[in-house]
């Protein structure tokens, strides 16, 4: 089992270093999948909080060379990130999957000095391989079927909003439509808070046909909603440190909620499941 | 007591409208959209309540974003009434707050008890604390830059628990005035000015009563 990848491109190399701060904040391990084409992070919470799966795919690694189509590895994501923290001017990284004493992935940064000489730092991070029996588990789930398809308002005051609520209640109610509206909402004994959006715009393939047959014919002023744990919802947000290219989210009423947040090159899919 | 001129708008029915509500709900509900503000926005609030048993509304709007705000109220305690006249006052003097903060900030809080002595001869005007280290007396002179009005008739030497008055430095941080009264009982009136951005002005009051035990024995 070889993998073997290169990056020389310096905002190639801080985008990658951007999404694995943004993943050690999120999971303390997480599932890297190589494929002879993409990187994934998967982070499934499944056996500790039922659920908030996150997947994110790279694309511009040079020369991943990988024997079976795909590896899966189980690895610490702070420490990737730690390792990344030399790489900040650094001229090349080069990654390899090594086997000396146990499985690791040798990160290897190659950083300018001013003798002729590069100085190579070398990080070697402890990673459990995943067998292939388990695949299954991390399989990508399939984009369900959603009732509406919108995009996230400004994530500066969405964040601002579900932190405030957080302190008032533990769920949430995402509800949106296809005319552009969507509305936060908290109930408890005490109070009720609901935050209205507008004009937030919705996906061009939320109307048309797609693979979209619930939301074909669907009333554009019928709002599709789902009641969350709100503590997901706030780590999800409170975990982008940059404003995402685009923002969006689909609903599957009552059943789950599927944000995707598109950074450059990188997207993040995260899918929060509906509280019973 | 904030006054109604705060307010751009301000309209009661009827005499006077009180009921009790979770202040942490509504300090999370007026702060909905964040506590630090972006240069160039601003937060609108609209409050109503339309009476017994109903909820106070709250509509806050910044950037566009409407957050509707449904706080259920309860029934109003009874307000403890310390009896303070103010035409019992014995001793009064007006400070600016900015001489109190240093040395509120600075109360030996191994102390129980903060006692404040008022005279028309020296000390005038002193605040000491008894802690593990030993007592510190702090003295503030009549002539002093920061005493604005000194009316003080009798001496008076009274103990207050130091817990007690603890959260008043929230209300001395925010003001730029204060007026300490006390009564023939010992009774201990607090009154924080405040000014806000827009230059209007509103009150804190605290209002403390002697620390019985001691001032027992001094009687």
């Amino acid at each position: 089992m070889r993998f073997r990848a290169k990056i020389v491109d310096l905002a190639c190399l801080n985008h990658f270093s951007r999404v694995i701060n943004t993943i050690a904040k999120l999971a303390k391990t997480c599932t890297l999948r190589l494929t002879v084409s993409k990187l994934y992070f998967i982070l499934n919470d499944k056996v500790a909080n039922g659920g908030v799966s996150m997947w994110c795919d790279l694309c511009q690694m040079e020369g991943v060379a990988a024997e079976h189509n795909e590896i899966y590895l189980e690895l610490v994501p702070e420490n990737l990130s730690r390792a990344l923290k030399t790489a900040q001017s650094a001229k090349t990284v080069k990654i390899k999957l090594t086997n000396k004493h146990c499985p690791c992935l040798r990160v290897a940064v190659e950083l300018p000095s001013s003798s002729s000489n590069s100085r190579i730092v070398t990080h070697d991070i402890p990673v459990g391989v995943i067998p292939r029996r388990l695949w299954n588990d991390f399989r990508e789930p399939s984009v369900p079927d959603f009732d509406v398809s919108i995009y996230l308002p400004v994530l500066r005051t969405m964040k601002s909003v579900v932190e405030r609520m957080k302190n008032l209640s533990n769920s949430i109610v995402i509800e949106a439509n296809l005319s552009g509206e969507m509305n936060l909402k908290i109930e408890t004994d005490l109070v009720s808070v609901t935050t209205h959006f507008k004009d937030l715009g919705n996906p061009p393939w939320a109307s048309e046909g797609g693979c979209l047959s619930s939301a074909q014919g669907r009333d554009r002023e019928s709002m599709a909603e789902a009641r969350i744990d709100i503590k997901k919802l706030q780590h999800l947000l409170a975990g982008q440190q940059v404003n995402p290219t685009k923002a969006l989210c689909n609903i599957v009423s009552k059943r789950i909620v599927h944000f995707i947040l598109l950074h450059e090159d990188v997207s993040l899919q995260y899918f929060i499941p509906a509280l019973a | 007591f904030l006054q109604a001129e705060i307010f751009q708008e301000f309209a009661v029915q009827g005499e006077s409208v009180t009921f009790r509500i979770n202040l942490s709900v509504l300090l999370d509900c007026l702060t909905i959209f964040g506590t630090s503000s972006l240069p160039g926005t601003s937060t609108a609030l609209r409050m109503c309540y339309h009476g017994y048993g109903h909820p106070l509304v709250l509509f806050l709007e910044e950037g566009g974003v409407v957050t509707v705000c449904k706080i259920n109220t309860q029934e109003p305690d009874e307000l403890l009434d310390f009896d303070f006249c103010s035409t019992k006052v014995v001793n009064k003097i007006i400070l600016q707050s900015e001489g109190l903060r240093e040395a509120f900030a600075e109360l030996d809080m191994t102390s129980e008890v903060l006692q404040i002595t008022m005279s028309p001869e020296k000390p005038y005007f002193r605040l000491s604390t008894f802690g593990n280290a030993g007592s510190a007396h702090l003295d503030y002179p009549r002539d002093s830059d920061l005493m604005e009005a000194f009316h003080c008739s009798q001496t008076q030497t009274n103990r207050y628990k130091i817990s007690l008055l603890k959260p008043s430095t929230k209300a001395l941080a925010l003001s730029c005035k204060v007026s300490i009264r006390t009564d023939a009982q010992g009774f201990l009136s607090l009154q924080y000015m405040i000014r806000n951005e827009d230059g209007q002005i509103c009150f804190v009051e605290y209002y403390c009563c002697p620390d019985e035990d001691i001032s027992e024995a001094e009687v």
